[in-house]
């Protein structure tokens, strides 16, 4: 293995800066510091207890609801179906009923600005505890945005881009009407695709109108009957579905815990395929480059050098890293200092730091011809609109420095800094934030269920707009709040942010760390792998 | 010495009565415990094995064995001159005049049957949202990417199609692919139309259900399919009780261009209780008096048909897709569909450009007509055409023009069709091919030329295409 087998010790706030890399010879270039504080006892069980709570008080409105004694605000079959087979299972539905509704104000608030550093939210109010919505006409005025993914602030309707954008509209109009294939290449798409190749150092790229459809339509081309894949446990659902809809055996490793990863492709390319042993037709390694809901950053420069040696091919998802980590903005590669070409496949979105929509793929010239002429999207899904290439095209020059200002290089450095500054302050102040030190996605604790919808809630009453996350996003027990820190935010604008999350910290009690970091191999390795196969 | 007595005493008490017990105790009782006792026995003497067998190598062999496994190029090589990998370039806006590879001409190939693509109504609706909002919307729907035009074009969308609810996706081959699967899982059944698109077959494969295929447009076959499944119930009553069963089909099949019989559809369903889902992408904003579709085209009540799926990127000219439908069925995708809760949402100039396109639409009524006229007319002229037949319906915007009669091997049509495209590209007439994954599709239609009439072009313009294809035909079909 590859010496991974320092002893592990309890580290302190003093000492984080102990480097993790200096005992992998030297596959580190820079200190790799990731934190997952474990779950206090008294909390945990205090979270399944409210849990089983909900759960009985869930049972008895169902009860109440089936006897009519409370009024149902459920939409109903028609009449003429009610001898169908019901479209739903009571059980199915269970959590969205007796959970989800109670708490549902915090999600899908609608907004009437464009989603920059701070948001304009339409007001909503509700008289019957969730189930529908009213708007009020009233607007709530500058929430600071801490849940739009605007890394580098891109997400703007003023500015150059957003001129160039305009010309576009006007020219070319919104839609296209074609497939890729067919009449629906247009020169900009050209013009996007080289450079992209050009912003990744890569040889040649292909972009898509989706990015979630980037992975479900791709991974299937790619691989099929007789491959396996192996992919993370925390994988997005994108990956996991076009992992599926490819039909290639599924293996899923620890969560960035490279013992894991090797050991399952030691045992693949020793057995082969189960039952026959024949031998794989090819490996595809599955990973992100940010994951969203950890905030953890891939150990990217472990899984290449595995990678190398059991020959498997890499397919890395920056979704989230793309323009907001490394020096230059090139994700996750460029943080690391590794070589672009020795990720088989980069796949990312322009949905995050681009402030546009759509997904792109980055590799050698034959992967992508094979794409061009065999990947699922270019044949049967409309291309994407001009004006959101137009907005890619502006912003990446923007981060590559190309339209002559400094502005892009500015907001890497600015976000580098907001995220170092707003993650050391929450630890300050004695939450249990979970991630790598360098990721501007930064979750924060809050385990029970009842503090995911007051968190939200009296978050928005301070006029901060945060997103909540739990089950069955995250495990049961760890629902937690989750920021996304941008360069658009000032000094300022994260002060205040800060000083409400302490005010409501305080107020809630989720000021749960004791300061106890485990190390990064925390996460005990142990002998249960995980295999999944096709039908 | 006392204590141990009494201990000693209360330990043999404990024994008579354990024994008053074995003696008591029922027969059956004492030889269940005995088979019990013996299949430990044999438990802890059987030969343990671990699931996957690691013992039987040594380090060295499997270090050789790594060393040895060679796996496939991750892609096949694709040689340059491949069918699919050389793009028609389209040099500005790809509307009703179209300039490609240079040449400008007149677009027969591009959906823009209501001819939207470059409305300037349409363009001045993106421009004033694109100053409000900006491009992006930076977060899926349940985190601040809700915007309050999204909620407008689904209220827009419900009341146009004169449904309780409406939801978009943000991608037209998302929409049906991320609603199958929400309603239809493991062990459910689906009849579905040999001639589905490619979404909807992604759809039914991601779902996991037992997919039943039905020959084309053929109800005698879908209900001899609903009998047997009938008989299957009967075996298992139980089972039956919880599977759900849907039938999905096509208002107009965008493979062949042809009607679903949607009344027949509707008289199955209440016979057999199987639940209807309609793709619409091709008839939405083309059939109907007023454009619902292929349920206006009939006149057959929208409540009958449990989900309308369509594009908005042919009839609005926009990007992204919708669902609608009764509240009860729809609701359910904004927890359920894949495509709708983990990707970002529909950019919001987008979202205007379709409203304002929704708006044209319910303005004018008359264009709906026009357009069918206009389909009726090319579907004349391009009758009679020697070695060409035109599959489809009169009043379908969308034709396909196969070979009547085919060489026998794929790769020689579609060079064939390539060559009459290529002719007609000259003469400024934009063509295209109707494209497939070859290896992908389940049931590969033949090669065909895709012919699009949209409600911009002439008499006069569709006059010149036909004799253009025809001359094209004539010269390449020897």
């Amino acid at each position: 293995s590859f010496g991974l087998d320092k002893q592990p010790k309890t580290l302190y706030l003093s000492d984080l800066q102990v480097h993790h890399g200096s005992c992998n010879g030297g596959l580190y270039s820079r200190p790799f510091i990731e934190s997952f504080e474990e779950t206090p006892m008294l909390v945990a069980v205090l979270t399944y207890m409210g849990y089983g709570i909900l759960t009985i008080f869930g049972y008895l409105r169902d009860f109440l609801r089936a006897r009519k004694i409370e009024k149902c605000h459920i939409a109903r079959e028609r009449e003429e179906q009610k001898d169908f087979v019901p479209l739903y299972q009571d059980f199915e539905n269970f959590y969205t009923r007796n959970l989800y509704m109670r708490i549902r104000d915090n999600w899908n608030r609608p907004i009437c600005s464009v989603p920059a550093d701070k948001v304009d939210l339409v007001e909503r109010v509700s008289y019957d505890y969730n189930w529908t919505f009213s708007h009020t006409g009233r607007v709530v005025k500058d929430v600071i945005n801490m849940g739009s993914y605007n890394y580098l602030g891109f997400s703007e309707n003023k500015g150059s881009c957003a001129d160039a954008v305009a010309e576009v509209t006007l020219k070319y109009g919104a839609g296209v009407g074609s497939t890729r294939q067919e009449m629906g290449n247009l020169d900009g798409h050209e013009e996007l695709e080289k450079l992209v190749a050009r912003f990744l150092g890569v040889e040649s790229a292909m972009a898509f109108g989706m990015g979630f459809a980037t992975n479900s339509m791709n991974i299937p081309a790619l691989a099929g009957k007789g491959c396996l894949i192996l992919s993370d446990e925390l994988n997005h659902a994108s990956l996991v579905l076009g992992a599926r809809l490819s039909g290639s055996t599924i293996r899923v490793f620890k969560h960035n815990n490279m013992q894991s990863l090797e050991k399952l492709l030691r045992d693949a390319i020793v057995h082969g395929q189960p039952r026959t042993h024949r031998p794989w037709k090819k490996i595809l390694i599955l990973v992100e480059g940010i994951y969203s809901m950890e905030g953890s950053i891939i150990r990217l420069p472990e899984v290449i050098a595995l990678k190398k040696k059991y020959k498997a091919y890499l397919y890395l998802d920056e979704a989230h890293s793309i323009g907001a980590l490394g020096g230059r903005g090139r994700g996750v590669v460029d943080y690391f200092g590794l070589d672009p070409t020795d990720v088989d496949i980069m796949m990312g979105t322009f949905t995050k730091s681009f402030g546009a929509a759509g997904g792109y793929i980055g590799g050698k010239k034959e992967l992508i011809d094979y794409l061009r002429s065999h990947s699922h999207s270019a044949v049967y899904a409309t291309s994407m609109s001009p004006p959101v290439v137009e907005q890619i095209i502006t912003s990446m020059k923007c981060i590559m420095g190309e339209d002559g200002t400094t502005i892009g290089k500015k907001r890497i450095q600015q976000l580098a800094e907001n995220t170092v500054y707003f993650r050391r302050r929450l630890r300050e102040m004695g939450f249990i934030i979970y991630g790598n030190n360098d990721s501007p996605v930064v979750p924060l604790m809050v385990y029970m269920p009842a503090k995911i919808g007051a968190f939200g809630r009296e978050m928005l009453k301070r006029n901060i707009g945060v997103v909540v996350v739990g089950f069955p996003a995250t495990p049961i027990i760890e629902s937690r709040a989750r920021f996304c820190v941008s360069a658009a935010h000032t000094k300022e604008m994260l002060d205040q942010a800060l000083s409400a999350i302490s005010e409501v910290g305080d107020l809630l009690q989720l000021k749960y760390s004791r300061h106890r970091i485990l190390p990064t191999l925390d996460r005990p390795f142990d002998e249960t792998t995980y295999e999944e196969c096709e039908d | 010495m006392i204590q141990t007595t009494k201990m000693a005493s209360g330990q043999q008490w404990v024994l008579v009565e354990m024994v008053q017990a074995f003696y008591e105790a029922p027969a059956y009782h004492l030889i269940l415990e005995g088979i019990l006792i013996l299949w430990i026995i044999r438990l802890l003497f059987s030969k343990t094995y671990k699931l996957q067998e690691r013992s039987d190598l040594t380090e060295k062999e499997k270090e050789e064995l790594i060393e040895e496994w060679q796996p496939e190029p991750l892609v096949p090589a694709v040689s340059n001159d491949h069918p699919s990998l050389n793009y028609d370039v389209v040099t500005g806006p790809p509307s009703h005049k179209i300039t490609v590879n240079g040449k400008e001409c007149i677009n027969f190939a591009s959906f823009n049957f209501l001819g939207l693509l470059d409305n300037e109504r349409v363009k001045q609706k993106a421009l004033a949202s694109l100053k409000k909002y900006g491009v992006g919307t930076c977060g899926p729907r349940g985190f601040y990417g809700t915007f309050d035009v999204h909620l407008e074009l689904e209220e827009r969308l419900a009341k146009f199609m004169k449904t309780e609810e409406a939801i978009i996706y943000s991608y037209g081959f998302a929409t049906i692919a991320s609603a199958i699967p929400a309603y239809s899982k493991r062990g459910d059944i689906v009849f579905v139309d040999e001639a589905a698109c490619f979404s909807i077959q992604k759809g039914l494969q991601a779902s996991r259900s037992f997919i039943k295929y039905f020959k084309h447009n053929d109800m005698e076959d879908l209900e001899r399919l609903l009998k047997e499944q009938e008989l299957e119930d009967q075996k298992n009553p139980r089972k039956a009780r919880v599977t759900r069963r849907f039938i999905v089909v096509e208002g107009l099949y965008m493979n062949t261009s042809d009607i679903c019989p949607l009344p027949e559809l509707v008289k199955l369903k209440y016979k057999y209780k199987v639940r209807i889902f309609l793709e619409e992408s091709m008839s939405f904003g083309v059939l109907g008096e007023h454009g619902r579709g292929v349920t206006e085209h009939f006149g057959v009540s929208i409540d009958d048909i449990d989900l309308i799926s369509a594009n908005m990127e042919n009839a609005v000219a926009s990007i992204g897709g919708f669902c609608c439908g009764r509240s009860f069925v729809i609701d359910h995708q904004r927890l359920s569909g894949q495509g709708y809760c983990f990707s970002a949402s529909l950019p919001p100039m987008l979202a205007s450009a379709a409203i304002e396109a929704l708006n044209i639409m319910e303005e004018d009524p008359e264009i709906f007509t026009i357009l069918r006229e206009k389909c009726k007319h090319a579907h004349k002229a391009l009758q009679d055409i020697p070695g060409l037949k035109v599959v489809g319906e009169a009043f379908a915007p969308a034709l396909h023009l196969q070979l009547e009669h085919s060489t026998g091997s794929r790769e020689s049509d579609v060079r064939t069709l390539r060559s009459i495209i290529d002719y007609c590209l000259d003469r400024q007439i934009a063509l295209t091919q109707a494209r497939y994954l070859d290896k992908e599709e389940r049931f590969l239609p033949p090669p065909s030329i895709r012919v699009v009439v949209t409600v911009e072009q002439t008499e006069e313009e569709i006059e010149k295409a036909t004799s253009c294809i025809r001359e094209a035909a004539l010269a390449r079909l020897e």
